[in-house]
């Protein structure tokens, strides 16, 4: 193994492309899926945030840099800006109310018979989803593409 | 309160917007700290009654810290000096700095320091005032830092930054010490106690207090900081380097004057460091030439001189401090906001080469007499009361400080004297730009302020009774008669006053003859005065650590590995093997079948992620080490745990893959007894890392919170998810804390391979 294999052009596989493109949006919603029952079942915004990138990730190895970037639209940085922006923000609506800094607060709405909790927790939730992607997706893309520019 | 703090701080964040993208006028922002003013004053009835606000919001009540509002008289003046000459920098600076690039940068910054300097006048807490204290400080060395191309600029920025901040470790250290000793970190508490007692923990407290206040108020010998930080744009000098953040020190010790007024350690070491202040920020105004430098030292001067007021104590004292206080604070920004307007019209601040500029600013002109009349202490203005107040103080006390106290005001009257003598009149002589008249909006502070300076000169009863009284009595901690009068009759106080402005007008004529002899003594303050032991401990701070670097840091990973790894761990097994010892419980485990297979599992794909030659052999093993941790955390039937590790297993494998494609094979560099080096170190780190996790299971110092995570779960946290309300409720704090840890990963990862050797690869 005197060259390191795997450089873009060798991962280039109908196969991995093709089941990439199926499981992509299907991980993605599992990965929604995930974060939203956190709270009562195994997952939650950090397992949720994981899922999501693994299936970036999985799209990154089967096409290019490139097509990522173009799949993400906006930069991964400003995902982990907005992830810390709704985790901070989570910690404020208790101060108004006069309770101790971060004190969770919960509105239940009753859906048909369905009991639907929106809570800062949640929103505290989605801002650590958005930053784990964030994180991982900031490296994997400035990893390849150091990589593109060393070839 | 908190409404004024939010504004302030919401004015910062959208000044960039406001004046660049949607390109309002600046002006405008003023309107913001004028609102707050008019909050402010809003409880002046309420305090001027002799009551006390407390606002308070919970912040965390488990260690005692709470965002709570502490209003009294002093506070008060505080807070409506801070409004009202902070709507007059914010016009100003509108003008001042119009169509400048950073403008926005400019805004945003000033603003967020007005809601620190406010937070910290207000603040009822220690703690919280501490942060805001530190706040005050970052603004501060980002606005004194505002010319960031120069390096001078950034320098001198960061001179301000290290003095302030060492000062305020020190702070830290005392408001805790004073926390733990009065049981409370409550101002509004603290300052109902008197603190009588004796001992090396008061003593060191007092010093940690005064060390935190010095700095931060440039008292000798931390003054240097403060002409330095001239190098900010002169709306940040009149603001933070005059009127407000440099008193927060002298604020903070009217503050704790009731509490330490017994101390005679607390009250001898201001009267000593305010009295050297005040002498020596005299003479340098008196010998600088610059014409910023020349305000910024009688600044200095004043600071000494409150500190002075404070160390003396009697009555008649604190009456001055606040007298001198509120004085110092409208003529001394309306100086600046002149000095300014004046630097912007000539392009020149050097006070030898001004001449002459009556003629082309009539308008400055007048304002500047008024402002340097009222500094060097003449009647009618305010500023003379200050001074009798402060020379019939002085009279009461040692004969070596009226001494002091008539030499500074003497070089204080000479410099105010020139200020008006030396820029204005004369004939007109030929400048960088050709001088006229500073705009509406330069002038508009300066004029209101400078009125009031008069109007509470001419009609003492007005500032006694609306801001002077409460405030004397907030310093004092009791109630107390006071009457400020502007003809107190012929005294000692009025002989010595005349005779000190007798002598400024000598020093005045000699002004111009006396420049070689200042430039000389310049020179040999700046080679061997306080100022050069900084810049000689900072050589040897970055020396020191060169050396070690070039000693622990010497480019080798394995060498960093091998000093972080001992570095940590060789505490922590001393540590075992004293006090906790070898647990024993695990012998008499009976494991499964399938506990021995995962075991087997992990010690084979450690053992050939070891050997192996291939480092794809080596991730891709290591990556099944990680898999059957998670099939662990599966049979001990903790399935978040488990996915969350398969998943950060196949991410961590994919960053591998992405980093080590980079790097050649395996190769042999290592001799062989390197490699023993290597292997002894790794089998000791991995050694004592078991033996924690062994002992950690067997020794249980705290009672088991796991408790009441399960009971409490669903009751209070409204999930039945354990790991993930543990994660999002109840620890919310450390998540909030690890999502930054992992944003500040991801953006160094990002620095590090984009800005490689420095060279900017650009935007992605």
């Amino acid at each position: 193994m005197a060259k390191p294999e795997l450089a873009h052009a060798e991962a280039d596989s109908l196969i991995l492309r093709t089941a990439a493109l199926v499981i992509l949006p299907l991980q993605l919603v599992f990965s929604v899926f995930l974060l939203l029952r956190g709270h009562d079942e195994p997952g939650g915004g950090f397992i949720g945030g994981l899922v999501a990138s693994g299936s970036l990730a999985l799209y990154l190895y089967a096409f290019d840099v490139h097509a990522l970037k173009r799949l993400l639209r906006v930069s991964p940085k400003d995902l982990l800006a907005v992830g810390l922006l709704l985790g901070l923000a989570a910690t404020l609506p208790s101060v108004f109310l006069g309770e101790a800094f971060f004190t969770a607060q919960w509105l239940q709405l009753s859906l048909g018979d369905n009991l639907v909790k929106i809570s800062t927790v949640l929103v505290f939730d989605i801002g650590v989803y958005l930053t784990v992607v964030g994180t991982l997706v900031t490296m994997l893309i400035a990893l390849a593409e150091s990589q593109l520019e060393e070839q | 309160m908190l409404v004024v703090l939010i504004a302030i701080v919401a004015t910062a964040c959208i000044a960039p917007l406001w004046t660049h993208r949607w390109q309002l006028p600046r002006s405008w922002l003023a309107t913001m700290p004028a609102a707050c003013f008019v909050l402010c004053l809003s409880w002046w009835p309420e305090v001027n009654a002799g009551a006390v606000i407390l606002q308070s919001w919970a912040w965390m009540p488990s260690i005692g810290l709470s965002l709570s509002f502490f209003i009294d008289g002093l506070s008060l003046l505080f807070l409506l000096l801070i409004t009202g000459i902070g709507t007059f920098i914010a016009l100003y600076a509108s003008s001042y700095l119009k169509n400048h690039t950073d403008e926005g940068r400019f805004l945003f910054w000033l603003f967020l320091f007005m809601a620190s300097m406010l937070g910290l006048v207000a603040s009822d807490n220690l703690l919280a005032m501490f942060v805001f204290w530190e706040l005050t400080s970052i603004t501060s060395y980002m606005l004194i830092g505002f010319h960031h191309e120069s390096e001078k600029s950034r320098k001198l920025a960061l001179q301000g930054l290290f003095i302030t901040v060492g000062g305020g470790l020190l702070l830290m250290t005392g408001f805790i010490m004073l926390g733990s000793l009065a049981g409370t970190y409550e101002l509004s508490e603290i300052v109902q106690l008197s603190i009588t007692d004796q001992s090396p923990f008061v003593d060191a407290m007092l010093v940690f207090i005064l060390i935190g206040a010095f700095t931060k108020s440039a008292q000798f010998p931390f003054h240097f900081w403060l002409p330095n930080a001239m190098a900010a744009p002169t709306p940040v000098s009149a603001f933070l380097h005059s009127a407000t953040m440099v008193k927060a020190g002298v604020f903070l010790m009217a503050r704790l004057h009731p509490t330490f007024a017994e101390q005679s350690l607390w009250s001898s070491a201001q009267l000593w460091a305010g009295a050297a202040t005040m002498l020596l920020g005299a003479w340098m105004a008196y010998i600088s030439t610059d014409l910023k430098k020349v305000l910024a030292y009688s600044t200095v001067m004043a600071l000494g001189t409150l500190t002075l007021l404070l160390g003396i104590g009697t009555e008649y004292a604190l009456i001055g401090f606040v007298s001198y206080l509120l004085a110092h604070s409208l003529y001394k920004a309306s100086l600046f906001m002149l000095a300014g307007g004046i630097d912007h019209s000539t392009g020149t601040k050097d006070l030898a080469r001004l001449q002459g500029l009556r003629v082309a600013m009539p308008i400055t002109f007048v304002l500047t007499i008024v402002g340097a009349l009222s500094l060097a202490g003449l009647p009618p203005l305010f500023g003379f009361i200050g001074k009798e107040l402060l020379l019939e103080a002085g009279l009461g006390a040692d004969l070596w400080v009226i001494t002091t106290v008539v030499l500074a005001a003497a070089l204080v009257a000479g410099v105010s004297l020139t200020l008006i003598v030396k820029p204005f009149l004369g004939s007109p002589v030929s400048l960088p730009k050709s001088p006229h008249e500073a705009s509406p909006a330069m002038l508009a502070g300066p004029l209101v302020l400078l009125t009031l300076a008069v109007l509470f000169g001419l009609f003492p009863f007005l500032a006694q009774e609306g801001l002077v009284r409460t405030a004397v009595h907030a310093v004092a901690g009791f109630e107390m008669g006071v009457t400020l009068k502007l003809w107190h009759g012929v005294n000692t106080a009025l002989v010595l006053s005349g005779l000190s402005l007798l002598a400024g007008a000598l020093l005045m004529v000699l002004w111009v003859r006396s420049r070689p002899m200042a430039q000389l003594t310049l020179r040999w303050s700046e080679r061997y005065g306080p100022e050069s032991g900084y810049f000689r401990m900072m050589a040897g701070i970055v020396g020191f650590s060169a050396w070690q670097t070039r000693i622990i840091q010497n480019g080798r990973l394995g060498i960093y590995m091998i000093v972080l790894i001992l570095a940590t761990l060789t505490p922590v097994a001393w540590v075992l093997v004293e006090s906790v010892g070898w647990p024993g419980w695990f012998a008499t485990l009976n494991p499964t079948i399938y506990e021995w297979a995962m075991v087997a599992l992990m010690l084979v794909s450690t053992a050939f992620a070891v050997i192996t030659r291939s480092r794809f052999a080596s991730i891709i093993s290591l990556g099944a080490l990680g898999f059957s941790v998670a099939l662990i955390f599966v049979h001990f039937s903790a399935p978040d745990l488990g996915i969350t590790q398969v998943l950060v297993e196949t991410l961590t494998v994919l960053l591998l893959v992405l980093v080590l494609i980079r790097v050649p094979g395996f190769a042999r560099f290592s001799s062989k007894a390197e490699v023993a080096r290597d292997a002894a170190v790794a089998l000791f780190a991995g050694f004592v890392l078991s033996w924690v996790v062994l002992a950690a299971l067997s020794v249980q110092w705290a009672p088991s919170i796991a408790e009441y995570f399960v009971e409490n779960s669903y009751e209070l946290g409204k999930g039945r998810n354990i790991v993930n309300v543990i994660l999002v409720d109840f620890r919310a704090l450390d998540t909030l804390g690890e999502i930054f840890v992992l944003a500040i990963a991801a953006l160094g990862v990002y620095s590090m391979l984009k800005l490689r050797g420095g060279s900017d690869r650009g935007e992605t």
